[in-house]
Order: C-alpha cells, then structure tokens, then sequence
C-alpha cells in the first residue's frame, strides 16, 4: 500500500496493513514522520488518546514508529505527492515533488491539512510575477548576486535570508509592518547592525502593497503606515515574501478526487474509499456526515480501510479479522510478539 | 446554563446575531464554526493553538476588555495578512459572560 502522509493517521494504518500481511511505503512533504504532532506541537500534551490519559505529540509518533517497526514501512520523506496515474491493471502511479515514482495496487491518502506551503500575500498582481522575479522560497541564495531584492516578513526566515543576502546581492531591502521582529534576538540584533552600516534597508511600519513590471518584476509598491509619508515605487529585481507555512490540500485536489469542504469526500459506511476506487482518504483529510478530526477516529478509519484494501487486493481470499491477543504480531522481519502460554502449575 | 449575545459579520458582509454559550469551554472561532458562518477548512484549521491565521477577526467593540495577547498570537498575526489594529485570533477568545454584546468581523482569507 501507499500511504500519503506520514502523521498519526497513516502511521497507524502500517500497523494494520502489517497485521494483514501488507507492506506499506510513506510519502510525506515534511522532512520527518509524525505530520501536525512533529511539525506544528510536538511538545504538547494530548489527552483523548484512549488508554493515555496524557501523552505528548511527540512521544506519540515515537510510539507509533515503534508499533510500526515489525512490519518495515518504508519513507520518502521531504517530498510531496503531485500525480496520480491509474494503471490499465487498476493499480496507481504517484510521483513526487522531486519525480520519485511510486506503484501500488492501493493508495491511501493520509494527509492530514495537506502539505504545508508558503503564505502568499494577498498583493492582487502577485501571481503574475510568480517565477518572473517572485518567489516564496529560496532555493539557491546565488540566484540573487548582484540584484536588487526586497524580502517582506518578521519573523526569523525574513530576518536570515535578509542576513544572509546581504552579502550576495547588491541591495538588500528588508520591509516589515511593524517595528519589532519576533526572530531570534541575535538575528534581529544582526539586521539592526547591518541597518546601521547601510548594507541593509530596513523599512519597517510599511507594506508591499503592488508590483509592477511588463513582463518581468521591475518595482515594488511600498505603503507607509505613516500617511505623511505615503506610498513609495521601489525599483527592483526580486520580491521575496517569506511568512511562514500554511497547510494547503496542494495537488491532492487536482485529482479527481471528490472534494467538500476542502477535505476529500469518502464512503464511511463502508470501508473510507473516495470516488476513484482503490484510492482511500483516511484521518483530518477526510469528510462525510459526522466526521470528527480527531486522532482517535484516524485510527478507527485506518483499521477499516485495511480491511477493505486486503480485499481488493486479495480479491479470491477468504478473510476474517483476528486479535492481537490471540494471533500477537508477526514482523515482516521476522519478529512474533505474543502472550505467554505459561502453565502456571500442573496437578498430578 | 448561560449564553452571551454576540454579533457576528460573515466574510459576504452579513450580519448574524447568535447565541453563544459560556459553560462549554468554547472559544469564538468555535462558535463561529458551530454556526457555520464559514466554510469549514476556512476557519480554525489548526484546531486553535494559534498556529494559522484562519480565524482572525475584528473586534468592532470590547477590544480592551479581551484577554491579553499570548506570545503566540502576536506571532501568528505577525504574519498573517489584512491585520488591523483590531485584528485578534478568535481562537484565542474564550466565551465568558464579559463578551455579552461582543460585536466583530471574520476577515477575509487567504492564499
């Protein structure tokens, strides 16, 4: 099987696929496993956990990559789902963000928000200079030598790269809407500093309000907050929005794939399988009557989709579900978990 | 059981006024879901840990009786878009009795 998204939810269902004798793969966009409980609160505690009265994010993906280990999943991580393509033998293609390909009889969507993705600001012509001088992420900081460049933002990404860029391109301009920054003190003392000795220009309490250019970006529109001062045309090469990560549903919902209320619509009364069969959507990303986000129901759907995909997987096998307590776990690597039959004492 | 009277102006401009209850726990992004005045997967889409600025509102009135800003939401307002003077994360307004009369405003979304 593979599952998209590595959170809670699609860590579990390895768990389940194993118990069924499937061998699971994991995509994921975020560099480790454990989506929103690593990413966003791994220190926080959770309490509707059942049978964990408290237990911290963090330490229930380590848990669950524990429960896991037996059955070998394997990881790609740092790499976002795009395509799906479906075979003539009803099995699916997925590739990556990066053009790993990935083939499985059954895919599983376990993604959570989506895939976490630069906030774009909400400057009306934006995305027309996108690659044309805008750009949300910096992937090669030598893109920018010897151009001119206005970074917008606060916090502690804004505050690096106007760092960092300094010293590549020929202007760094650093906007902000405030006058305090809440990055790391040394990073904000470095800017101030570098302010200072003019190799950055700090303009704070103003915004980048319009972008202008024929084709490609020419010059920013910069508001003061102070009105006296007003709005100034700012001549540049590249414009570099950098406010943080938002999750977005991201390609997942070019699929084809029934959406409603930006989660992807499933059959609960069955097995959780969306409109292309042999695609299920299990935890947060899905929806339907009554859905609740919560860890807990995650894993309920999971132990139900594996019951359903074992099946159309195995089309002609006989199947019924049977108890850890009676048959233990059986790893893919050769481990057996199972109770003790212990004779306690004999009778003669 | 009580309730707090409070108006709510959607996204579209229109005015609701709702009942929200003060003994549930609940904040005022979770009321505003409950009611549905915006599309879900538009509102509190990090479940309310001030992580997302989903659910940011104007306060129109009792700005200064609100609970004070946690470092968290400044942060996240920090970054989020179409913040005003006013702007507060809903998520981070608890329903107490104080709000009776809390008038405010959804602001838009964003990419």
């Amino acid at each position: 099987m593979l599952i998209i998204g590595a959170g809670p939810t699609g860590l579990f269902a390895v768990f389940e696929a194993g118990l069924l004798k499937m061998k699971c793969h994991l995509i994921d966009a975020l560099p480790q496993p454990g989506g929103q409980c690593s990413e966003i609160y791994p220190k926080k505690p959770i309490y509707d956990i059942p049978g964990f009265p408290e237990v911290l994010a963090g330490d229930l993906v380590d848990n669950l990559m524990e429960q896991i280990k037996p059955f070998e999943p394997g990881f790609t991580l740092g790499e976002r789902a795009e395509t799906i393509d479906k075979q003539e033998d009803g099995s699916f293609i997925v590739t990556t963000s990066r053009g790993t390909k990935h083939h499985a009889p059954v895919v599983v969507i376990a993604g959570g928000l989506g895939s976490f993705e630069p906030r774009k600001p909400p400057i009306p012509s934006i995305k027309d200079y996108e690659d044309k001088g805008v750009a949300y992420i910096i992937r090669d900081p030598e893109v920018y030598r010897d151009r001119k460049v206005v970074i917008a933002g606060g916090g502690d990404s804004a505050l690096d790269w106007s760092i960092f860029l300094a010293d590549v391109a020929s202007e760094v301009s650093l906007v902000h809407r405030r006058k305090d920054f809440r990055g790391a003190l040394d990073s904000v003392e470095k800017v101030e500093e570098l302010s200072k000795i003019g190799k950055i220009n700090l303009i704070t309490d103003a915004e980048v309000v319009d972008l202008q250019g024929e084709d490609e970006l020419s010059a920013v529109v910069i508001r003061h907050k102070d009105e006296a001062r007003g709005e100034e045309i700012k001549e540049v090469d590249d414009f570099i929005p950098l406010f943080g990560l938002s999750p977005k549903l991201g390609p997942i919902g070019d699929w084809g794939l029934e959406i409603e209320k930006n989660a992807i619509k499933v059959d609960n009364t069955y097995d959780y399988q969306t409109n292309i069969p042999g695609v299920y959507a299990i935890g947060d990303v899905n929806t339907y009557k009554g859905k609740l986000k919560l860890i807990l129901c995650g894993f309920h759907e999971a132990a139900i989709m594996c019951q359903s995909a074992y099946q159309r997987i195995n089309p002609d096998k006989k199947y019924v579900m049977k108890y850890t307590t009676v048959s233990g776990v059986s790893g893919f690597d050769g481990s057996k978990k199972e109770a003790k039959r212990e004779v306690v004492k004999s009778i003669n | 059981m009580s309730d707090v009277k409070i108006t709510i102006i959607d996204r579209e401009g229109e005015a609701h006024v709702i009942d929200a209850p003060t003994d549930m726990n609940m904040n005022l992004m979770e009321v505003i879901r409950s009611y549905e005045l915006a599309p879900e997967g538009t509102i509190g889409i990090c479940g309310g840990m001030a992580m997302c600025a989903s659910c940011q509102c104007y306060m129109l009135n009792y700005q200064h009786m609100l609970p004070e800003m946690s470092y968290e939401e400044e942060d996240m307002l920090d970054q989020a878009f179409h913040v005003e003077d006013n702007s507060r994360l809903s998520c981070q307004i608890p329903i107490t009795d104080e709000l009776e009369g809390l008038e405010i405003r959804i602001a838009p979304t964003t990419e």
